[in-house]
C-alpha cells in the first residue's frame, strides 16, 4: 500500500488502483456525515478535487492522486458516510483508478514512510 | 495573543481524554474520545455534563435593599419584563443597542435580593462595562469569581442530580435555588441549552471537579464537548450569539419576539425604555424585512454558516444567508439556521442553498428541528 501526503491511500488490485483515507486522516476528520463521490468514467487530473467529504467539523476534499480515469465509485458511502470512520483503510475505499503510468505510483510513501510522515 | 484562561475542570478535562481548543479567550474540550456525533446521542439518551465555566455569573445587588429596584434598572438594558420575574425563576433575556441590534443573550434570575445574570464567555466583559455605565447609581455590579458553572442535561439529569441533592427534583423549568449539598452551596437552575430537560449548576472551584466527578460517576452521565454542544443546541432551535444573532440582528429579525412579553411592548404598563425601542417595537407591530428561519436541506450535504441562499436556481441575488449549520444526529440529517427575505420565510417554503457552486434544495422548516422535552 502506498500513502500520499493529503493522506490517501493507494492500493494496486490487478490493473486498477484503489483510493481511501488513511485512519489518521478519518480520525482528525471526525464523525463522517456526507460523501459525494466522482462519476465513473471521469477522467481525471493529479490534484483534481473529486471527492467532497463532509465531517460533523467541517468539509474537506480528496484530490486525485495521480492522472487516470475513474473506473468504480463505492456508492456504500454515499447510503452510509459513517462507514469512513468504522473501517477508513478497508471497506471505506472512496473509488478505483485505471492510471495513465503505474510507475506514478512509485513516488509515494510506503507506510514506514507514511507513519514518519504524521508522528 | 492574550494568554488563553482555563476553567477549574481543565485537568479534568484533559484526564478524560478531551481535545482541548481555545474559544472565548478560554481553553475548552471540544470532544472528547467517543466523538461528536455519539456525544451528541448520548445526552439525547441519557445524560450529559457540559463545563460552561467559560460563561459570566453576575450578581445586580440592589444598593436599596430592594430586588424591584434592580429589576427597574434593568429593565432600562432589556427589552424583556425583570420586574415580572418571580422570586426563584429565571428567564431569557437580551441585551440591546441604540440600533436595535442585540449585544448579548443572556439569562436573568430573580433570587431574592438581587438578580442572577449568566452572559455569554465572549461578551461578559462588554456586558459588565456596560452595565457598570448605566446601573451603577442603583446596584453593585458583582462579577462572580471563584465558582464553576456546569451543565447536566438528557432525560436522566433528574435522577442523577436529584441522587446528590434532591431539591432538584422538585423544579420546574427555568425555576432556580440556592441549595446545600456536600459540595458546598449549589446555585442552580434547571434550564440548558440543548433542547432537554436539565440544570445548570453554579459551584464553588473549590468542590467544582468533586461534583463533576460525582455526578460523572453514574453510568448515565458522560462529559460533552463544545462541538455535540453546538449540534445539540442547533437542533434545539436555539440562537448561538456571534453566528445567529449579533449588533446587526434585531430581536425581531431573529424571531425572538417572545422574549419581550407585552408589558413592555406598545401600549404595555412599562412599553420602552430600552436601547433601540423605537425600532424594535415598531418591528413588533409592522414586521421586518427578513426573518430568522430554520432549514432542511433536501440532501445529505450539510449548509454551512456562510451559505448563500437563492429563491430559485437561477435567481441572480441571494435572498438571505445561513448562519449556522452542521448534521443533525438525532434528525438524522442536516440543518440549518438563517436569515432571509419575510417573502420566503413561511414553513414549507423551497430555497436555495449556494453550496460547492451548486443550487441545493432546502425547505423552510419550523424551529426548533426536534421538540425539546423541558419539565415544565
Amino acid at each position: 500500500m502506498k500513502f500520499t501526503e493529503e493522506h490517501e491511500w493507494l492500493r494496486v488490485e490487478g490493473d486498477l488502483v484503489v483510493v481511501g483515507i488513511t485512519e489518521h486522516a478519518a480520525e482528525q476528520l471526525g464523525d463522517v456525515v456526507f460523501v459525494e463521490l466522482p462519476e465513473p468514467d471521469t477522467t481525471v487530473s493529479k490534484d483534481d478535487e473529486i471527492v467532497v467529504i463532509e465531517s460533523v467539523k467541517a468539509a474537506s476534499d480528496i484530490l486525485a492522486p495521480v492522472d487516470g480515469e475513474i473506473v468504480e465509485v463505492n456508492e456504500a458511502l454515499t447510503d452510509n458516510p459513517g462507514l469512513v470512520n468504522e473501517d477508513p483503510q478497508g471497506d471505506a475505499w472512496f473509488f478505483k483508478m485505471k492510471l495513465e503510468d503505474m510507475a506514478s505510483l512509485d513516488d509515494f510513501m510506503d507506510e514506514a514512510e507514511y507513519k514518519d510522515f504524521i508522528a | 495573543m492574550a494568554e488563553l484562561k482555563r476553567t477549574g475542570l481543565y485537568d479534568l478535562h484533559v484526564e478524560l481524554g478531551a481535545r482541548m481548543v481555545p474559544f472565548a479567550g478560554y481553553e475548552m474540550p471540544v470532544q472528547y474520545p467517543p466523538g461528536v456525533m455519539k456525544e451528541h446521542l448520548h445526552c439525547r439518551a441519557a445524560a450529559g455534563l457540559f463545563d460552561v465555566g467559560h460563561m459570566g455569573q453576575v450578581i445586580l445587588r440592589p444598593k436599596s435593599g430592594d430586588v424591584n429596584d434592580a429589576a427597574a434598572a434593568l429593565e432600562k438594558l432589556v427589552p424583556v419584563s425583570v420586574l415580572g420575574l418571580k422570586e426563584g425563576r429565571q428567564r431569557y433575556g437580551l441585551f440591546t443597542n441604540a440600533a436595535g441590534g442585540i449585544l448579548d443573550d443572556l439569562m436573568i434570575a430573580n433570587r431574592g435580593d438581587h438578580l442572577f445574570l449568566v452572559v455569554n464567555a465572549a461578551c461578559k466583559a462588554d456586558d459588565i462595562a456596560h452595565m457598570r455605565a448605566h446601573l451603577s447609581d442603583i446596584c453593585e455590579i458583582e462579577e462572580v469569581a471563584g465558582r464553576g458553572l456546569l451543565a447536566l442535561q438528557g432525560p436522566a439529569a433528574e435522577a442523577v442530580l436529584g441522587a446528590l441533592v434532591p431539591a432538584t427534583a422538585a423544579m420546574k423549568f427555568m425555576d432556580v435555588a440556592v441549595l446545600q449539598s456536600d459540595f458546598g452551596e449549589l446555585w442552580v437552575s434547571r434550564s440548558g441549552y440543548t433542547g432537554e430537560d436539565g440544570f445548570e449548576i453554579s459551584v464553588a472551584d473549590s468542590r467544582a471537579v468533586a461534583f463533576a466527578r460525582g455526578l460523572l460517576a453514574h453510568d448515565a452521565v458522560e462529559p460533552i464537548g463544545l462541538g455535540a454542544r453546538d449540534s445539540l443546541r442547533l437542533e434545539a432551535g436555539l440562537c448561538l450569539y456571534g453566528n445567529d444573532i449579533d449588533t446587526t440582528t434585531s430581536p425581531v429579525e431573529a424571531a425572538l419576539g417572545w422574549a419581550i412579553q407585552k408589558v413592555r411592548r406598545a401600549g404595555g404598563a412599562r412599553a420602552g425604555g430600552f436601547p433601540g425601542a423605537d425600532r424594535i417595537l415598531r418591528e413588533l407591530e409592522e414586521g421586518t424585512g427578513r426573518l430568522r428561519v430554520g432549514l432542511r436541506p433536501d440532501g445529505r450535504a450539510p449548509m454551512r454558516a456562510g451559505t448563500q441562499l437563492f429563491a430559485s436556481e437561477s435567481a441572480q441575488q441571494p435572498i438571505g444567508t445561513v448562519t449556522s449549520g452542521a448534521y443533525g444526529p438525532s434528525i438524522e440529517g442536516p440543518m440549518s439556521m438563517g436569515y432571509v427575505a419575510t417573502g420566503q420565510a413561511a414553513s414549507g417554503t423551497v430555497i436555495f442553498g449556494e453550496v460547492r457552486g451548486k443550487r441545493l434544495p432546502a425547505t423552510v422548516t419550523d424551529l426548533p428541528f426536534r421538540p425539546s422535552s423541558y419539565k415544565r
